[in-house]
């Protein structure tokens, strides 16, 4: 079936409509006026140059990083091993256990923000860096386990049995039959919870104090006093990465894989 | 045997995890709410229903509560209506065009909310593109703003959530077949009779499935409506965000917070049921 002229159209406002937002910040990024406009007097780089000045956006970058990072594999620390369990076995309490492990999706973010401000507040850990990483490991582990457990889920159950005739033992068998098997969800897994974790603004937000907050966070506080170039410069950088990072695992994994059946995010 | 064992020793430690960093959080959120608060004292451990009836006795926040609903209702119809129709679109595109739109939808999901609502402020404002837009095309003699209001909040709302539905109904229209698009076409179907009677009934699950990750995404949302509709247009998120870090009156915004929680909980508890009595009649037929 082709698609006829109504439809391509349709599809080229959709697309314009979806870019719209992101063009324009890219755009007013490389403005030559001290205000927001449209480069309509050749492009500058002032802004870009500007940055240079704010070292606290590079710092965010880098606590953002670090706090992604450790989230990411943290996360999968604990997602590889249940996940492979909920994937192979049939268990009472199999489907419910799932549901438990897949909650955090449906908790709104400010409600997780409030709730982990009173639990590390109560612990004397509120705006520590080991506070965001916890907060962080519960935002990303469904994602970490939705991937362990798609992958697994397709394993051959008879490579183990194998595995096991010929002597094998338990551990031997996770160590070197389960576990290379599913590296592949694995990897997916940390490059989603990375994601995820990286991009977390609204629970963030209740957690960071002025020396841990992350770049969206920072993003978000220096909006709500003034919109200028400079934020504009900032975003178009990270919107550059985005698309970098976007092109990469579209090439090793496929965008689609990752993305399509996902929830929420 | 020794399966259950080793099942246990596997998703034990995950187990408690959750435990400790979510369950036990959430519960003392809810004992937060029944706490009471003032402005000299602080917060008073009591456990009484005070937020509660505050909350359903002030007009104020039944207007906040009402807008979060009109906002996610608006969103939730808005991405059904363009959504749908370009997951079909690229069901029917054809390589390589339809791998690189897709790669458009989706890429905006990696993009950070910030920096996407961002580019709507830029629009919307006052000297913003759609007000020297509307202003040329002389559909307006005078500047048009969008920021801090409704409009501006679901426009942005919309693009923001857009590439689920997408995502969602395209997952379901890829087990369709495309022999009974055909076969209509062969006996006289026209275009939109084919989409209406053919193409919508299958993609109706990923439809379903895609509303309502659509709806508690938007009556969530804190980033967007905060920037677009800023102090003068609250939404549940950013009241219950208010009184906690602004406010510093706790126990209220907990007490928002315990609402929103369950709110969002028995709106998608209460679809999935409704999905599975109507998918139960279907299979009965």
């Amino acid at each position: 079936m082709k698609n006829g002229p109504l439809a391509l159209a349709f599809n080229a406002l959709f697309i314009a409509f979806l870019l719209a937002p992101m063009v324009m910040v890219c755009l007013v990024a490389f403005t030559s006026e001290t205000y927001l406009a449209l480069p309509t007097n050749g492009f500058s780089l002032r802004w870009f140059y500007k940055l240079a000045e704010y070292p606290e956006f590079l710092a965010s970058f880098k606590t953002s990083l670090g706090i992604a990072t450790s989230s990411a594999f943290l996360a999968l620390l604990f997602a590889v091993p249940a996940g492979i369990t909920i994937a192979r076995y049939r268990f009472i309490g199999r489907d419910a256990l799932n549901a438990f492990f897949m909650s955090p999706l449906m908790i709104p973010h400010v409600v997780l923000g409030i709730a982990f401000l009173r639990f590390l507040s109560g612990l004397g850990l509120s705006g520590t860096i080991f506070g965001l990483v916890i907060g962080h490991v519960v935002i990303v582990f469904p994602f970490a386990m939705r991937m362990v457990l798609a992958n697994a889920s397709g394993m051959d159950k008879r490579i183990e049995d194998a595995a096991a005739s010929l002597g094998a033992g338990r551990v031997t068998i996770y160590r070197r039959v389960i576990l290379p098997l599913i590296i592949p969800g694995v990897a997916s897994g940390f490059a989603l919870s990375f994601i995820q974790s990286f991009d977390e603004t609204t629970m963030t937000i209740f957690l960071a104090s002025p020396t841990t907050t992350t770049l969206p966070v920072r993003m978000f506080n220096y909006i709500q006093d003034s919109i200028d170039p400079l934020i504009c410069a900032i975003s178009a950088l990270l919107i550059l990465a985005t698309v970098i990072l976007m092109f990469v695992l579209d090439r090793v994994y496929g965008l689609e894989k990752l993305f399509v059946g996902e929830g929420q995010g | 045997m020794k399966a259950g064992r080793e099942a246990f020793v596997l998703t034990a430690p995950a187990v408690l995890l959750f435990l400790g960093i979510v369950a036990v959080p959430l519960v003392m959120t809810v004992m937060l709410s029944f706490n009471e608060w003032s402005s000299t004292v602080g917060i008073i451990s009591v456990m009484k229903i005070g937020n509660y009836r505050e909350i359903f006795s002030d007009v104020y926040f039944a207007e906040i509560f009402l807008r979060t609903l009109r906002i996610s209702v608006l969103v939730t119809a808005a991405c059904i209506v363009f959504g749908v129709p370009e997951a079909y679109i690229l069901r029917r595109m054809r390589e390589p065009w339809r791998s690189m739109m897709i790669l458009v939808v989706i890429g905006p999901l990696l993009v950070s909310v910030v920096a996407r609502t961002l580019g709507w402020a830029l629009i919307f404002a006052g000297n913003g593109l759609l007000s020297q837009f509307l202003l040329s095309v002389g559909l307006t003699d005078a500047p048009v703003s969008l920021m801090f209001t409704e409009t501006g909040v679901v426009i942005a709302l919309t693009h923001v959530l857009l590439p689920f539905m997408v995502l969602s109904v395209w997952a379901a229209l890829g087990r369709m077949d495309q022999a009974s698009e055909k076969a209509a076409q062969s006996l006289g179907a026209g275009q939109f009779t084919i989409f209406r009677r053919i193409v919508l009934p299958q993609a109706m699950p990923g439809v379903l499935s895609g509303s309502i990750v659509v709806f508690t995404l938007s009556a969530s949302a804190f980033a967007t409506p905060a920037i677009i509709g800023g102090r003068r247009l609250k939404v549940a998120a950013t009241l219950a965000y208010d009184e906690f870090l602004n406010t510093l009156n706790w126990p209220l915004g907990a007490a928002v917070a315990v609402l929103l929680l369950v709110a969002i909980i028995l709106i998608v508890v209460g679809w999935n049921r409704l999905v599975e009595r109507r998918y139960a009649e279907v299979f009965s037929q």
